[in-house]
């Protein structure tokens, strides 16, 4: 039996404005660019979108982006939460609106500047907390790293895995970055040694266990494969995309339940794997998102590349590095050496590798896993070509 | 909405007038730990939260815990952090899981005493698995869940 949207939908266009941090342009201008931009990669014009998809974190509104740009009637539009956990959700609300004629020229973006200090959502913090927050801030758990660092501690001392094997994570994106002249880390190397000797940030983790900090917007266009099929670029077909919001989960701070260590990716790779022809192994490339390192040897158990607990181990021996890696990963980059711009640049570094311009190209890239945050109600994305 | 001054501690505190969260934190401040429990299958359920999963029941009762448990996890924030936060840095943060029940969880903080530093013990002799007992330090209006090893 066919399942899901296998392959109606395409993404057909494009665009990102420069990444880097205190951009002058503001964040509705980065916005509009890298949205004109995709429309015009696709080789249509601005009137032909109907159809908006965004994160509910995404301040930029549509009837903003829609006046600015000049796009036509929107008679689909549609925003995801849960911040990182969006993007591959976001694009799959879009292919789905596309696939079943709720709009013909869907456009996803997004748009953010992060790098000011003030703009760091755990520094707005309030005092008085009636959310589930009170249960971890009065004691310090104040930011992200620190709720993720609770669950690699106790990863680290169930499975042995170490600060070699997240340092692998680090170096390979960097070496990635080191080829992508957009990317905000493109001329600075990292070193094991380097890594090591990182001033702490939520021990186990340090420094370079983080995502960069960025300003930029990005874009894509969808729209079926069979209006793809006369467009100017190559069409990367949505083979397959889910969602996944487990049972008894409660995002990142995700302590009270049986299984902490069994994030959402689990229950979204449930569905993917169920709606495509493509298994784990068949795998080319994979842009997993790295907000913080441990997030990628949570993922590949998740999404099915190895077995709960051998997430760190397949890091090693450079599996996650091109061109000799056996799944290379996040080959522009990702959040930790390209820009974090809450993922949503591993989807157009999937569609690049399926363009075959990737800067870390995969010979023959036949197809390429995208997922969005482990830890927080997530999704994910099969691209083939 | 929660009010956005700075509490006169400069911590991060809890607001104690949520209706589902008031009589967990009426129970610390009687030196009690407190875990919600179903008034109708009897399943406990941490964070406090109005509906029970198991049988949707909105009968809701605290049972008082023994308050003994171990170290599931544990971390070092180090800064950039909120500023008093910044000012104990690094201090230790950790998860215990109750003897009751290992699945119920708590944040807090490992210290030698209720009303000594989150800074105090060198986080290098800290260890998963090691039984915590909970003691009570007041912020404020707020009685806080804190840890000591058992032992001690
Ligand atoms: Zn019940």
């Amino acid at each position: 039996m066919t399942r899901g949207i296998r392959d109606r939908t395409a993404i057909v266009g494009m665009a990102q404005t420069k990444f880097g941090k205190g951009l002058e342009d503001s964040e509705l201008s980065l916005a509009c660019q890298a949205i004109a931009g995709a429309i015009a990669d696709a080789g249509l014009r601005p009137s032909d979108v109907d159809g908006l998809a965004s994160f509910t974190m995404e301040e930029m509104r549509e009837v903003e982006v829609a006046r600015n740009v000049g796009l036509g009637d929107i008679t689909f539009f549609a925003q995801i939460s849960y911040g990182g956990g969006a993007g591959c959700g976001v694009v799959g609300h879009a292919a789905l609106a596309v696939a079943e004629g709720q709009c013909d020229v869907a456009v996803v973006w997004r748009a953010r500047k992060r790098a000011a200090r003030s703009s760091r959502v755990w520094m707005q913090t309030t005092r008085r907390l009636s959310d589930h927050y009170q249960w971890a801030r009065p004691f310090g758990v104040i930011r992200p790293v620190d709720e993720i660092a609770l669950l690699m501690r106790r990863y680290m001392h169930e499975y042995g895995a170490t600060r070699d094997h997240l340092a692998n994570v680090a170096i390979a994106f960097r070496k990635h970055a080191n080829r992508n002249p957009h990317a905000q880390m493109y001329e600075k190397t990292l070193t094991r040694e380097q890594y090591m000797n990182a001033r702490w940030i939520s021990e186990p983790l340090c420094l370079y266990d983080n995502c960069l900090e960025t300003d930029g917007a990005l874009a894509v266009v969808i729209t079926s494969a069979e209006r793809a099929r006369d467009l100017p670029q190559v069409p990367v077909y949505i083979h397959a995309y889910a969602q996944g919001l487990p049972q008894q989960h409660q995002t990142m701070l995700n302590y009270y339940c049986d299984d902490p260590l069994t994030g959402p990716a689990w229950a979204c790779a449930r569905r993917l794997w169920a709606n495509s022809d493509i298994r784990p192994h068949d795998i080319n490339c994979a842009q997993i998102y790295d907000a913080f390192s441990p997030l990628i040897p949570l993922s590949l158990e998740g999404y099915g590349f190895c077995k709960r607990g051998e997430g760190a181990a397949y890091t090693d021996d450079g599996a996650l590095e091109w061109p000799n890696g056996r799944l290379p990963t996040n080959t522009a980059g990702g959040g930790m050496s390209e820009a974090y711009v809450h993922g949503f640049n591993l989807v157009l570094e999937g569609v690049r590798q399926l363009r075959g311009t990737s800067t870390s190209q995969v010979e023959d890239a036949a197809n390429c896993l995208v997922t969005s945050g482990e830890g927080v109600p997530t999704s994910a994305l099969l691209l083939r070509r | 909405m929660t009010e956005k001054q700075p509490t006169a501690s400069g911590f991060v505190l809890p607001d104690l007038e949520v209706p589902e969260t008031r009589g967990f934190w009426e129970g610390t401040a009687k030196g009690e730990l407190r875990v919600e429990k179903c008034g109708a299958c009897g399943r406990r359920r941490m964070p406090p939260r109005p509906m029970c999963p198991a049988c949707q029941s909105l009968k809701r009762e605290w049972e008082v815990m023994s308050g003994r448990g171990t170290i599931w996890s544990f971390v070092v924030p180090h800064p950039p952090l909120l500023p008093t936060y910044a000012e104990l840095a690094p201090y230790n943060a950790i998860i215990v899981s109750l003897d009751e029940d290992p699945s119920l969880r708590f944040v807090g903080n490992l210290v030698t005493s209720a009303d000594g530093p989150i800074n105090e013990i060198d986080p290098n002799t800290i260890q998963i698995g090691e039984p915590v007992r909970v003691v009570f330090h007041q912020l404020e209006d707020v009685h806080l869940p804190r840890w000591v090893r058992a032992r001690s």
